[in-house]
């Protein structure tokens, strides 16, 4: 696959250092030749000075044969020409926009942007696999409610372990509902025994996050 | 007619003077309070200081009934996307973004987009001066294979 990313910010780079570890064909367009230095120490070739938002720029980097182009800069309205041309003019498949202020998301979708991620999420995401086993990881906000979707990986530590479903007490308004064993994932029901290594997704709403830690 | 102008620049605040000054009802967005002094006195033109891409400094200056929506920031990017939100969002029947790069302005005019691209505005008005020709329509000025494609 050929990843384009634009955007050498923060969220740029991990994203370009995590995918050229995964192998992946890789090029990270930042637009300031200041930060060329340090995203090239950071990932390597794989770095074009320019401007992503120019066709010039999105011709050299090869738009074209793109299989997927994630705009990720702080500004979003480049994020959004960024996404629209590579799928107007260049005919890329599938894009990738950042979106800084959630209140451009919607409009981000109407306007034919395929995937619209809030900064926040993308950050989750990309560190989820770097945060020490036991801890719960909110994955996303649901936009009403204020209810999350959690993840929790159960260590030898975590009350929860050995126990069915039905005897943990969980926080008002909240329920496990699914959970990852080895390969397998599997929905619960009040005879689900965790066990250790158990990676289990809750909904909680967001002031009852702390209460399903202590009880997972 | 109703007409929302976005960004206070020399071009925005000619537009405006020039709109009011034929009776139109006029309102300029403008994040920088200090640029509306570019407006001048006396014309009559409604302000709303705020960010012309957040919906609710766009409500605020009247989208919904607004007749025309005409983006002239100094950002093409954030003119784009004002312009495609008017369009889109709103359903506002005239929009016109000003976008300087002609290799973008000619992909959002596929997309239905109007851009006006003012380099090749002054560039055709000059060339038409040089060769003592008429000057034509706008589009003829606004003619994007004189740049060459991509």
């Amino acid at each position: 696959m050929y990843i384009i990313v634009v955007g050498g910010g923060q969220v740029g780079t991990y994203l370009a250092r995590r995918l050229v570890k995964e192998g992946q064909e890789v090029l990270l367009i930042e637009k300031d030749p200041s930060q060329e230095g340090r995203l090239r120490s950071e990932i390597g070739d794989y770095v074009m000075v320019g401007d992503g938002c120019e066709a010039s720029t999105q011709k050299s980097a090869g738009f074209e044969r793109a299989d997927v182009v994630a705009a990720v800069t702080g500004e979003d309205e480049d994020n959004l020409i960024v996404c629209q041309m590579a799928t107007n003019t260049w005919g890329v498949e599938r894009t990738v926009a950042r979106v800084n202020d959630p209140r451009h998301a919607k409009i981000f979708t109407d306007l034919g942007v395929g995937g619209v991620v809030s900064a926040t999420n993308i950050l989750y995401n990309l560190v989820e696999q770097e945060i020490s086993l036991g801890q719960v990881i909110p994955l996303a906000a649901l936009r009403r409610g204020n209810i999350e979707i959690v993840e929790s990986t159960l260590t030898s530590r975590s009350p929860s372990v050995g126990k069915k479903l039905r005897d943990i007490e969980l926080p008002p308004k909240s329920n496990i509902v699914w959970f990852l064993r080895g390969e397998e994932g599997y929905l619960v029901d009040g005879d689900t025994e965790f066990q250790i290594g158990d990676l289990v997704v809750a909904l909680v709403p967001t002031e009852f996050e702390s209460q399903l830690r202590e009880v997972m | 007619m109703k007409l929302l102008i976005f960004g206070c620049g020399r071009t925005g605040a000619a537009l405006a003077r020039q709109m009011a000054k034929r009776g139109h009802e006029v309102t300029m967005i403008e994040q920088d309070s200090r640029a509306l002094d570019r407006l001048g006195e006396g014309f009559g033109v409604k302000t709303v200081i705020g960010d012309g891409l957040n919906e609710d400094v766009l409500e605020r200056a009247g989208i919904s009934e607004a007749d025309a929506f005409i983006t002239t920031t100094r950002g093409d990017n954030t003119n784009l996307m004002a312009a495609q939100i008017a369009q889109k969002r709103y359903n506002v029947a005239k929009v016109c973004a000003k976008v300087n790069d002609p290799q973008r302005a000619a992909e959002y005019k596929k997309l239905g987009v109007m851009c006006i691209t003012p380099n090749l505005l002054t560039a055709g008005m000059m060339r038409n001066w040089l060769l003592d020709e008429a000057y034509g329509p706008i589009d003829e000025f606004n003619d994007l294979d004189e740049e060459g494609a991509i």
